[in-house]
């Protein structure tokens, strides 16, 4: 989030697309109603089915599941063509002015832009995506905006494309009701008010997820949503630290704090720190960072002279994908993968196509679960149909504490560190995952601590000396926690931030956003509980710690004109006071640069141009076009390319994949409030597993006429990688869509349940295709296609 | 600067009542006596937050001679002012709760079922298999580039653990060279 939960009291207008956030996040409604309670907001509800949060909605719109870039640029084209952009925050915030090259290209026909390479599915030569430049290499600008090759006026033309009734067609949404949404949330272009975005997995699980996520980014930019109070893009992210887990960088393409994973294009320190974005960018830091990162990591071992022995981070082959669907391939077809630790996660259940990936799961020949429960995964060879004495995997199961039962911190979706305190002892032998991992680091040292060879002083000389777990275990995590906020090597003092890092081998840091948690002076600040909120806004500066630097609004230098002055008194935020920048939360820019400065008023401050990039560089395009879902019941209508011309389809991608003809049904997935994503606690957990002890698929009341279903009824789900069955409810939730002129049913099942537990039932992702998004190759679950049938059992 | 109303209550404990019941506005020598013969009068409280969705809603473990006996919302926690949804609500059956598996289980090859083990055991095994993967599989160099890296490993998981535990993961897999490092964020 750029903002948090608690900020959500604070807009005008929230736009919920993608997310059942009253079920799935209730906190977050508590914040909006209370919006509506005292300031009169609206809430929009935009999604497939009538759900939860469609009922607390003051407007609901249904759209066909993955056709969010239709609907969004709709709404860019509403923008546009009403005038409802705030014109002086798109100038001066964005690079709406910037010229782009003479030979960039986008072909409405094809559908794709300049660079395509059709053999390799990819944009192989981007070059033409770049600004035109002066002579002095300046980027070319158009303060009137009005140059046809200025970003405006390509994304003016681009989206005029996106006619309401063409939206409405391909999305199989109400004209009516698209209106209504567009002129209702683009109200918050004026100065005054704030919109703000809120979306999950309903956005991002499709081929085209990234460019659902930088439409709405385009979006808060015209409107000026971006830096205030009550505004923002807000992903409800998943799990209670998935947060902290992407900040640690457990993905392949990733070191902590966002930096890239060395691969072999960049073989040395010169050459990945080559690729560092130029100043003033604010990451043109990067290059303390990794020092820092590889001075925690080796110590003494890292030196200058030696690079800071960069040698030892693994390289990833440049181009080859590690992520969790070509993981699974590769697994299934015996390449690579012997072993895998699966450190709580549940894949049998959640990967996509499931049956597949569980197959591939038996060609492991050892496997390490760390759960409280026997989930589904650590059973995988005893699953229903398999036989165990044909599966040769080695399988431990090590059984680990619960939250209570250990000490240590997490990170909300609003970025926010809370410490957890450890109240009991956990039962039995159950042990804390630091203890296995300190052990185990511990016990593979001593296995290589004779070993002379070159490539085993990578293991023998990382760091690892922390305070016994088991004998205390809040001792141990503190020093964790120190080493990853950072210190002065020569000291061993803590530094108060990562302002403080160097890049010459005086500091140490594990993760570079969260230094300044834990410092000299003001201690262990994820522990603080001091509710102050100056300003009202609900920024509570003294709970918890909010990277990066305790900023809970990021990009708050936008809550101002570029003048220093609040856009308006009525959300006063952040401004120039004549010598500093002040307000209510800690500036996102430097807290001495005036606004006359040459970068005063660029408050994007991560970017080279210091400007929210509404034309951009992703490796499926620099603007956001509708594709249609890999498995999608009709053509697309806004150019000839029917699927991303950039999605990653994997090894086996295509092998499975059904049509319109086989499978003529829409089918998602969703949860409900009382379980958990797999279920590994919530199907244990008594009250739950009672509350919700079944799977069930939402069907319409005409699905379920043309098919003779009744609710309650079994019905089976089948799509081309397999089955599932889940007792049917016929509701009106579930609906019909008229689709460029075809009438469509959508169904969706709950995906909570698996083989193990205290209730059970059919996994969901039997029925999921194993293809991704073009950028972050997440798995398209929420959009493919089913047949429906009655079961009679 | 505003204490919590938590750090109120213990100050109040701590035969400061004076100024904590100014500060609450309510009399907490009254509040004391009518929960005193509840189970948790006598507990120790530690908070903690939930540990299902990214919400960050704040929870109170009461805790009676090192045994869990409720939990309930943490009032104080900005995000979620003392409220639970169902989930919240019913956390403290993480702990207590009869499916817990609370040794060490191993599964041999081809077996039907699984066996208890030591941890030491556990750790022991697990170890000679990193290392005798690692050892078989290692590359030094692609071509001409130094890789040191194998392929042969994987990690997944998990954003239900704790940021130091996440950290570890990290810094021990690349370590030992993976490059195959995942979990649900990508899912």
């Amino acid at each position: 989030m750029t903002n948090h939960w608690v900020d959500f009291k604070n807009t005008d207008v929230a736009l919920i697309c993608g997310s059942n956030c009253a079920e799935n996040h209730p906190v977050s409604f508590a914040w909006l109603q209370q919006a509506r309670d005292k300031r009169g907001a609206k809430i929009i509800s935009v999604d497939p089915r009538f759900t939860r949060t469609s009922a607390r909605a003051d407007l609901y719109c249904p759209i066909r599941s993955g056709t969010n870039t239709a609907f969004y640029g709709g709404m860019i084209n509403y923008i546009l063509e009403n005038e409802r952009f705030h014109r002086e925050y798109v100038l001066h915030y964005s690079n709406a002015a910037s010229i782009i090259r003479d030979d960039f290209e986008f072909d409405p026909e094809t559908g794709l832009y300049s660079g395509y390479d059709e053999i390799k599915g990819a944009y192989t030569d981007r070059a033409s995506w770049g600004y035109a430049r002066d002579a002095e290499g300046k980027v070319r600008k158009d303060p009137t905006m009005q140059d046809p090759r200025s970003v405006f006026q390509i994304m003016k033309r681009h989206y005029s494309r996106y006619t309401l009734e063409v939206v409405a067609q391909t999305c199989g949404a109400p004209l009516d009701k698209l209106r209504e949404v567009y002129e209702l949330f683009t109200s918050t272009g004026q100065v005054g008010k704030a919109g703000s975005i809120m979306y999950a997995m309903g956005q991002t699980q499709f081929t085209s997820g990234s460019q659902n996520v930088r439409c709405m980014a385009i979006i808060q930019t015209l409107l000026g949503n971006m830096g205030l109070p009550g505004g923002g893009v807000n992903a409800l992210r998943g799990h209670s630290n998935v947060q902290g887990s992407t900040d640690m960088a457990c993905l392949f393409h990733l070191i902590p704090g966002y930096m890239p994973c060395p691969t072999t294009a960049t073989p040395t320190l010169e050459a990945y720190n080559a690729t560092t974005p130029a100043p003033p960018a604010y990451w043109s830091n990067r290059p303390k960072w990794i020092a820092s990162l590889l001075k925690a990591w080796w110590g003494d071992a890292a030196t200058p002279e030696n690079d800071f022995v960069y040698d030892y981070l693994p390289k990833a082959q440049a181009g080859k994908n590690y992520s969790h669907l070509a993981l699974f391939e590769n697994m299934y077809n015996n390449i690579d993968l012997e072993g895998l630790f699966c450190w709580g996660q549940n894949p049998v259940v959640s990967g996509p196509n499931s049956l597949m990936e569980t197959k591939g799961m038996e060609n492991l020949k050892w496997l390490v679960c760390l759960d409280p429960f026997e989930t589904e995964t650590a059973a995988f060879w005893k699953r229903p149909g398999a036989d165990p004495a044909t599966i040769n995997t080695e399988v431990f199961l090590l059984p680990v504490t619960t939250f209570l039962e250990k000490e240590g911190t997490v990170t909300h979706s609003g970025r926010l560190l809370q410490y957890r305190w450890k109240a009991v002892d956990g039962p039995g032998n159950v042990r804390q995952e630091s203890f296995i991992l300190d052990r185990l680091a511990k016990r593979v040292k001593a296995l290589y601590a004779t070993s002379d060879k070159p490539q085993d002083a990578i293991i023998k000389t990382l760091t690892w000396d922390y305070p016994d777990p088991l004998a205390n275990h809040p001792a141990f995590i503190d020093a964790v926690m120190r080493e990853i906020n950072g210190k002065f090597v020569a000291t061993g003092k803590l530094v108060p931030g990562f302002g403080a890092l160097q890049d010459d081998g005086s500091t140490s840091c594990g993760n570079w956003i969260y230094s300044g948690m834990y410092t000299e002076e003001l201690g262990n600040r994820t522990q603080n509980r001091v509710l102050d909120d100056p300003g009202g806004w609900g920024a509570h500066p003294g709970w918890g710690f909010s990277w990066p630097a305790n900023r809970r609004i990021i990009y708050n230098r936008a809550s101002a004109d570029p003048a220093g002055n609040p856009w308006s008194e009525d959300r006063k935020y952040l401004w120039w006071d004549g010598t500093r920048w002040t307000g209510y939360d800690v500036p996102d820019f430097a807290p001495t640069m005036p606004p006359s400065a040459p970068l005063g008023a660029k408050p994007f401050i991560m970017v080279t141009e210091r400007e929210s990039r509404i034309f951009s560089n992703l490796n499926d395009g620099p603007m956001p076009e509708h594709y249609e879902p890999v498995e999608s019941p009709t053509h697309n209508v806004f150019n000839r390319r029917q699927n991303n011309p950039a999605y990653f389809a994997g090894a086996d991608g295509n092998k499975s994949l059904g049509n319109i003809d086989k499978y003529p049904i829409i089918c998602s997935t969703w949860r409900v409030c009382e379980h958990w994503h797999t279920g590994a606690l919530s199907r244990n957990m008594p009250w739950l597993a009672e509350l919700m002890p079944a799977s069930f698929v939402e069907i319409s009341e005409e699905l379920a006429r043309e098919k003779g279903i009744k609710s309650r009824d079994m019905v089976e789900l089948v799509s081309a990688r397999g089955k599932a069955r889940a007792l049917a409810m016929v509701t009106p939730r579930a609906r019909v869509f008229e689709i460029n002129g075809r009438s469509v049913h959508q169904v969706g099942l709950t995906w909570h349940y698996g083989f193990q537990g205290l209730v059970t039932g059919d996994i969901a992702n039997n029925l999921t295709p194993h293809v991704g998004d073009a950028n972050t190759m997440i798995p398209e679950y929420k959009a493919f296609l089913v047949d429906v049938r009655k079961v009679t059992l | 600067m505003k204490l919590s109303r938590r750090n109120l209550l213990k100050l109040a404990g701590a035969g400061t009542t004076a100024v904590a019941a100014g500060g609450l506005g309510f009399d907490v020598a009254t509040a004391r006596a009518a929960t005193s013969e509840l189970r948790i009068a006598r507990a120790r409280e530690f908070p903690s937050v939930c540990c299902f969705c990214s919400g960050g809603c704040g929870v109170i473990a009461q805790v009676v001679d090192g045994k869990l006996v409720q939990c309930e919302g943490d009032p104080d926690n900005p995000s979620n002012r003392g409220s639970n949804c169902s989930k919240g609500a019913a956390v403290e059956q993480t702990h207590h709760n009869d499916q817990r598996v609370t040794n060490v289980m191993y599964r041999a090859p081809g077996a039907r079922n699984w066996q208890i083990r030591s941890w030491d055991w556990a750790i022991d095994q697990i170890a000679k298999r990193v290392k005798d993967t690692r050892d078989r599989t290692f590359q030094t160099n692609s071509g001409d580039v130094t890789v040191n890296r194998t392929e042969a490993i994987a990690s997944l998981g998990s954003s239900i653990l704790n940021n130091e535990d996440l950290y570890l993961i990290t810094k021990f897999m690349r370590g030992l060279g993976v490059s195959y490092i995942e979990h649900q964020a990508r899912i």
